[in-house]
């Protein structure tokens, strides 16, 4: 038997715009494998937001439910959800969403001071940022970085916690094409040689085309989930 | 997240923003230092006061003619004889010392100096009672107030008008009210008090005053001195004065034709007008304050707006809503904890300046910083920051972590 990482079934979102209900998920149901590497695409207002959203586990669904890492999470409180996106997920933004004012250093070991990890913290970020090919850049603030060096210090971060996923929302989307193809190689040989679960939410087929499966979505529901 | 790391990063967040965070510190500042400043002159006001009072002399009771309170038909005056009566060992036990005294406006001539003055006719006890120090000469004798000689002791400050000098003025001549006195003292300076210069006066035998100045037929005094063995029986004093009193006038109870201040009485009174003027200087101090305090919170929420992405970026990291409400906390309560300390720099600054100017122009007046004004206005703007950030920290915990992160 597979060793699902994602269990979602039925998922329903919600939205109350005065009287209106919109409804940006409609009922999804999927599976995601530990190590698989999968595309989510679809125009927008499709509800890929949303459905990465509650991936991510910034977000309840309104109804239905959805196992991260064997727990049912659907129904956890904020604090709880904190806690699960603390452990188990790690986030990589379009816009990198680095905190200015730290060193690469500092930002990733922010998400470690959260977990409460004391004294391996310096340990564990000096080797996360090894891991991404910034060994020499640990004193340097965002300011003196490339967009592509940012975002390889986002995604030593998201990795820094050892999470079950790492969600990446357009990760090439600010970059050129040149840092964005390495970016898309860093991402790829992470789940190629850590077996890293990866779901990359993205308008772009060419970046979509690099992963092992797409899931389509459209007025919120799944178009296809191709093999 | 520990308090230490919240510190320390509240500290990076306020200096990356110098100017802003030095603005909003100084509303503190001010508020704590006025604060501060206010107390210390009160309560230097307040050890001021009761300091001339108790300078009058020490257990004293001021006995007046008449009944301030109530309506009483028949007011006897105060006799010389009243006074002696007081001096009784069996029905007066808690009585040291009378002093009655006779005074009067009088003006005196030296040459071709002319000054006009208040007189106190005084018996030999004066002295004692008031607490007097001469700086030359002797005081006045039971010899010279029975013989009602001429003779006048002199205050520093009509010394210094008529002579121009406080010395070697023994054996000198002058006249008052146009009869010729022999100066035979000089009295040390008492500075002023709360009845007036205490330095402004000169004093004569008893029945010179009022025989020979004031020409009362009549036997009556205008203040009776009355000094009590003991701090501790003073109390008792005034009640067997009371009584005594009541015996020779032949008054009832609450029918009194006289009135007994004591000291103390001096002293509760003009601390309460102090207490009064202290709380009152505080509270508009207090004000300033306040207005500080929401000058934080007003920084505050901005700072909370400037940084809800930043905000969605650690919870989306896994930040709690204790974390964020802590971080944003430790900031505001740093603002005013920096604000409270220079704030008492400030108003120890203030009293030290104060201080100068009253020594300046002879007010006795040193205003002290107590250590219960320093740890109150400390906890009060650290509990100001803590307050007025609240608000935006608890705003800033309850964004929703999607909503944060899509903020521009």
């Amino acid at each position: 038997m597979p060793d699902a990482v994602i269990q979602v079934k039925d998922l329903k979102k919600i939205y109350k715009l005065g009287i209106v209900e919109v409804h940006a998920l409609d009922g999804v149901t999927f599976e995601i494998q530990r190590g698989e590497m999968v595309a989510i695409m679809g125009p927008s207002g499709s509800g890929k937001s949303t459905l990465m959203n509650l991936l991510g586990c910034l977000d309840r669904p309104t109804s239905g439910a959805y196992a991260l890492d064997g727990e049912e999470v659907s129904q956890l409180s904020d604090d709880q959800l904190a806690d699960i996106r603390n452990r188990k997920v790690g986030f990589v933004f379009q816009s990198f969403n680095l905190l200015p004012r730290q060193t690469s250093l500092a930002n990733v070991e922010l998400p470690m001071r959260y977990a409460g990890v004391g004294k391996e913290r310096r340990e564990r970020a000096v080797a996360a940022l090894e891991s991404v090919g910034l060994a020499d850049r640990i004193t340097h603030r965002p300011t003196e970085l490339s967009g592509g060096q940012q975002q390889r210090v986002a995604i030593a971060r998201a990795l820094v916690n050892h999470p079950a996923i790492l969600m990446a929302d357009e990760p090439t989307g600010n970059l050129d094409s040149k840092s964005g193809k390495e970016i898309m190689d860093l991402l790829l040989s992470l789940n190629r040689e850590s077996q890293t679960t990866i779901i990359i939410v993205s308008h772009d087929p060419n970046i979509a085309a690099q992963t092992q499966r797409i899931i389509r979505l459209r007025d919120g529901l799944i178009e296809e989930a191709a093999a | 997240m520990n308090i230490g790391q919240a510190i320390i990063e509240a500290l990076e967040s306020l200096s990356s923003n110098k100017l802003r965070s030095a603005l909003t510190i100084l509303g503190i500042v001010i508020g704590v230092g006025a604060v501060i400043a206010m107390l210390a002159i009160g309560s230097g006001a307040q050890s001021a006061i009761t300091g001339s009072i108790s300078g009058i002399g020490s257990n004293l009771l001021f006995v007046f003619r008449g009944n301030r309170s109530g309506d009483v038909q028949v007011i006897k005056p105060l006799t010389f004889d009243d006074s002696q009566a007081l001096l009784d060992q069996f029905q007066a036990p808690s009585v040291k010392d009378v002093a009655p005294v006779i005074n009067g406006s009088v003006s005196i001539v030296y040459g071709t100096e002319k000054t006009s003055t208040t007189m106190y006719g005084v018996t030999p006890s004066y002295q004692p009672v008031r607490n007097y120090a001469l700086t030359e000469g002797t005081f006045i004798t039971d010899d010279q107030n029975l013989g009602q000689a001429s003779v006048v002791l002199l205050g520093p400050d009509v010394a210094d008008k008529l002579f121009g000098r406080k010395d070697g003025l023994v054996g000198e001549s002058i006249r008052i009210e146009g009869l010729p006195f022999r100066v035979i003292g000089v009295l040390e300076s008492k500075g002023g008090g709360s009845f007036g210069s205490e330095d402004n006066v000169v004093l004569v035998p008893y029945n010179t005053a009022r025989l020979k100045l004031l020409h009362r037929t009549q036997d009556r005094v205008d203040l009776i001195y009355v000094q009590a063995v003991g701090s501790a029986q003073v109390q008792a004093a005034s009640d067997e004065v009371a009584q005594i009193l009541r015996a020779r006038h032949h008054t009832k109870i609450g029918e009194d034709d006289f009135t007994i201040f004591s000291q103390q009485d001096f002293v509760a009174t003009a601390q309460t007008i102090t207490s009064v003027l202290t709380i009152f200087l505080g509270g508009i101090a207090g004000i300033s304050l306040l207005v500080g305090g929401i000058g934080i919170m007003n920084i505050m929420l901005v700072s909370v707006t400037e940084r809800t992405r930043e905000i969605g970026l650690r919870k989306a990291l896994g930040a709690r809503k204790r974390d964020i409400l802590v971080q944003f906390l430790a900031e505001s309560s740093l603002l005013s904890l920096f604000g409270g300390l220079l704030g008492i720099g400030l108003g120890w600054v203030i009293s030290f300046v104060v201080g100068r100017i009253a020594a300046a122009s002879n007010t006795p007046l040193t205003p002290v910083v107590g250590i219960d004004a320093v740890l109150l206005a400390t906890l009060f703007s650290t509990a100001v920051g803590l307050f007025f950030g609240l608000y935006p920290a608890n705003r800033a915990a309850n964004l929703e972590p999607v909503e944060a992160l899509r903020y521009e």
